[in-house]
């Protein structure tokens, strides 16, 4: 007859911990980051299909890294919940404090009943009237929500690039400005090489844009990705104005600002 | 797999079941029943009885046309709904967009069509989000008969919803790419070429249509047939509005092209349709009754 050890609950919290943690830390960092037009999303991606950026609702966005079924599960979930709330009350009612509060409960009920917890970490972000008002929530592993300012990083080796990405920061930067930004914290080799250089195929770029009506979320692609990546050329510094709809096929997201409900 | 959850409420996660369709109203049926239109059943009313012990209370919308030019689709709705035989509202709005690319047009029951239209734009929006890609507009004009089929019950006791679904098929850019979707109560859903009218004003919608679409028109042609055909709709039903050129309430027209859903400013309208109203009066012209 064997009789299974005795372990300290301080103990199994501190295992489930390192375990996520260690899950979490081998991916590929997300960048989000409040700017004048808006909030970015910049996730090194190679895949064109598997997103780890997403449109939750209107004015919301879901970045997320660690294992992908489980934040995909979430972000389902998540849109569910949105969409859900919405319908039965108005959209208006859906806010990014209300999923924050969700996703924390989910995940906190995770990791304190089930023997693996969840190997994610997610952010979910608001985009504001004005500048100012945008209202970003990260979430850990373990249930745990912060309030977080201006600029995010998760997931990957965040140690040596969240310090001066945060310092890097301004609320008044552009588009160009912020994806600049965003490439400085993510270029460093997570393997200890030299500085990498990401170019529009390794990033999946997304943005909530402001002053959209109704769907703010957009996807950044191919040339009009390349545009905001090579700068403040005056070609194409806001990519996206509410009527430019028709770019690609499919591309255009949302309904018109036609009144709906 | 995730740990057993809490039961859903409106402040907790949903389950994650996988497998779960990326239908919203099908999540709806598991999740909150009651908020589906079409699973109310109406107190004391007998569906055998055949009669429509509801139909005369509320609100009823009237006149949709919809007819296909070269590159799209426009639709048009008057602005009129009557409960029995008073006027309910001037100006209730009848065309919707049901996502970028399609739009939708309601007759029957204006409170439960309202809801169909919001539930559906809601479908799409929520499969796109899941997703990640468009539905094809089949796929669309099919879901959108689930819902009609799904309010039979209530159609039974009088409470008809009969919607108009028109789009832009990415699927086949080019001249014929504006498609126009009938529906019958019982979900019966039929693909109309050229044009098509619902309501109580489309029997003489249909005549008007019949009579002025032609190949090849282009879209600002197509504006102007439709507000015609519903200027026509008005003249011989008590149901259907005109243009009201005292409080400059005209249709409301929905254009859907290559460049997805727009609709005709109001200020284009009133031209439109002061016009229909000139080449009328000057036709009546030296005539005497």
């Amino acid at each position: 007859m064997s009789m299974p050890f005795y372990v300290s609950p301080e103990q199994l919290i501190r295992d489930k911990a390192d375990y996520a943690r260690k899950g979490i830390s081998r991916g590929r960092s997300v960048v989000v980051a409040e700017y004048a037009g808006g909030i970015a999303f910049v996730a090194e991606n190679p895949s064109r299909a598997l997103h780890k950026v997403s449109e939750i609702y209107d004015r919301i966005g879901f970045a997320a890294v660690g294992k992908y079924n489980e934040f995909e599960n979430l972000r389902v979930a998540g849109v569910r919940y949105a969409d859900l709330r919405g319908y039965s009350y108005d959209r208006t009612d859906v806010t990014a404090r209300g999923l924050a509060n969700a996703y924390a409960q989910s995940l906190g009920a995770v990791f304190t009943s089930e023997p693996k917890p969840l190997e994610v970490e997610v952010v979910v972000a608001q985009v504001g009237p004005e500048p100012g008002t945008d209202q970003l929530y990260r979430l850990t592993y373990d249930g745990s929500v912060a309030e977080e300012h201006g600029v995010v990083i998760i997931g990957g080796q965040t140690e040596a690039v969240a310090g001066p990405l945060r310092e890097g920061w301004r609320a008044d930067l552009d588009l160009p400005g912020v994806l600049a930004l965003a490439l400085a914290a993510l270029s460093p080799d997570p393997a200890g090489g030299p500085a990498r250089t990401l170019t529009a195929d390794a990033l999946e770029v997304a943005v909530l844009e402001r002053h959209r009506p109704r769907r703010t979320f957009r996807r950044l692609e191919g040339p009009v990705l390349q545009a905001a990546l090579d700068g403040g050329a005056p070609a194409e510094p806001e990519p996206a104005s509410a009527d430019s709809g028709a770019d690609a096929a499919g591309a255009h997201s949302g309904l018109p600002s036609d009144r709906v409900d | 797999m995730t740990a057993p959850r809490p039961a859903s409420s409106a402040s907790s996660l949903p389950d994650q079941a996988p497998g779960l369709s990326s239908s919203f109203s099908d999540y709806l049926g598991v999740h909150a029943p009651e908020l589906l239109p079409g699973r109310r059943a109406l107190p004391g009313a007998d569906s055998s009885s055949g009669g429509s012990p509801a139909g005369g209370l509320a609100p009823h919308a009237t006149t949709i046309v919809a007819l296909t030019y070269d590159g799209g689709v426009v639709m048009a709705g008057d602005r009129r709904a009557t409960a029995g035989a008073m006027i309910a509202s001037r100006d209730i709005e009848k065309v919707f967009p049901a996502d970028a690319w399609s739009c939708v047009g309601i007759a029957g029951s204006a409170g439960l069509a309202v809801e169909l239209v919001r539930l559906f734009q809601v479908e799409l929006e929520h499969y796109e989000k899941i997703e990640g890609a468009l539905l094809s507009l089949d796929g669309k004009a099919n879901r959108l008969a689930t819902m009609v089929r799904g309010n039979l019950g209530l159609a039974m006791q009088g409470l008809a919803v009969v919607p108009l679904f028109a789009g832009y098929d990415l699927a086949r850019p080019g001249p014929r790419a504006g498609r126009i979707f009938s529906y019958d109560v019982t979900g019966g859903r039929y693909e109309e070429h050229e044009h098509h009218a619902v309501g109580s004003g489309s029997l003489f919608a249909r005549g008007a249509l019949k009579k002025l679409w032609r190949p090849g028109l282009d879209a600002a042609a197509a504006v102007r047939v439709a507000v015609e055909a519903l200027y026509d709709a008005a003249d011989d039903d008590s149901a259907t509005g005109g243009p009201d050129v005292v409080r400059r309430i005209w249709p409301v027209v929905a254009v859907v092209g290559a460049d997805g859903y727009a609709r005709v400013p109001d200020a284009d309208l009133g031209d439109v349709a002061r016009a229909v109203i000139a080449d009328r009066t000057a036709e009546q012209e030296g005539r005497s009754r």
